[in-house]
């Protein structure tokens, strides 16, 4: 293309300024770039799951394995389902089906809450993207 | 007609001052400087805290033709007389400026310590770039937004260094080369 062969001229006129120690931190800086991004940016990432049922812990698994788990309560069974970094209630016997529509979760802090069932899912992560939640 | 008595005293002798030729050189890279961050503030960005800092193409001129004295009183008048002209004085951002200001001032000095050979004006302004957003987030972490979140925008800075300490860096090499093309 006829804007590219004009823009590599250009560009080699301006790398004729780089020094080789340039190039050098440059390199760094985009090292600091990505290793901050990477650092900082997936605190959010779950890598278990806590499944309470009236109140106790019931299970602790971990997100790498698909799995389905089912829950014992006092209306019936609750079945968890846990894919590679997430999980979701698969189905509660429970009236409203919140914590079921409520869909996949996917990020450390995330609940799901079947109250009529008394079953809990939470994910957790090296760091929570929230530690609680009020409604 | 009788004097007016309003009229001026003449200036006591004994108190004036003669601008060297020091002075008027700093006075006249301080205001190309200050042009520069005056016509940057009228640039639309998505971000509060980063931009380019086009200011600095300039103080990187001074510290490779005249020093590092000459840059700190470039970048340190630019800041004030900026943010004078700005009507930031004394804000928020005033200080901002002034931190990281200082601090790459700091990392200048060290800077212009490299060889030259290897390290050039791209180095300086990068290395400085990092420094600043280095104050500035020290300010902002202890004084401005006292908690972690402000590292959230740690990625955004870094690169906002990166990019705009090449660019300016380049273009303060270019101006360095054609002048010494000018005045061998």
């Amino acid at each position: 293309m006829k804007s590219t062969a004009a823009l590599r001229p250009w560009l080699a006129a301006w790398a004729a300024y780089l020094r080789p120690g340039d190039g050098l931190v440059l390199v760094l800086g985009l090292g600091v770039c990505i290793g901050a991004a990477l650092s900082l940016w997936q605190g959010g990432r779950p890598d278990k799951a806590i499944i309470k049922t009236r109140g106790e812990v019931f299970l602790e698994v971990p997100l790498s394995a698909p799995r389905i788990i089912e829950v014992p309560g006092p209306l019936g069974i609750t079945r968890i389902e846990i894919q590679p970094g997430k999980a979701r209630v698969a189905s509660d016997p429970g009236l409203r089906q919140y914590c079921v529509r409520q869909g996949w979760l996917n990020t450390a802090g995330a609940v799901a809450i079947c109250a009529p069932n008394q079953v809990s899912l939470a994910l957790s992560g090296r760091r929570s993207d929230y530690d609680s939640l009020n409604y | 007609m009788t004097p007016s008595t309003t009229e001026h005293p003449p200036a006591p002798a004994g108190r004036v001052l003669i601008p060297t030729p020091d002075d008027h050189r700093i006075a006249r890279h301080a205001a190309a400087a200050i042009v520069l961050t005056v016509a940057e503030a009228a640039i639309p960005l998505p971000l509060p805290g980063v931009k380019p800092g086009l200011g600095n193409i300039i103080t990187l001129v001074v510290l490779a033709r005249w020093g590092w004295r000459d840059a700190a009183w470039v970048a340190l008048l630019r800041v004030l007389v900026g943010s004078l002209l700005l009507g930031q004085f004394l804000a928020p951002g005033f200080f901002l400026s002034l931190s990281g200001a200082l601090l790459s001032l700091a990392a200048l000095g060290l800077a212009s310590r490299l060889p030259k050979r290897w390290f050039g004006p791209v180095s300086h302004s990068i290395l400085a770039a990092f420094a600043h957003i280095g104050g500035q987030l020290i300010v902002a972490r202890l004084w401005l937004v006292p908690h972690d979140g402000v590292f959230f925008l740690v990625p955004v800075f870094a690169l906002a260094s990166t990019v705009f300490g090449l660019v300016n860096g380049l273009v303060a090499a270019k101006l360095l080369d054609e002048e010494g093309a000018v005045r061998p």
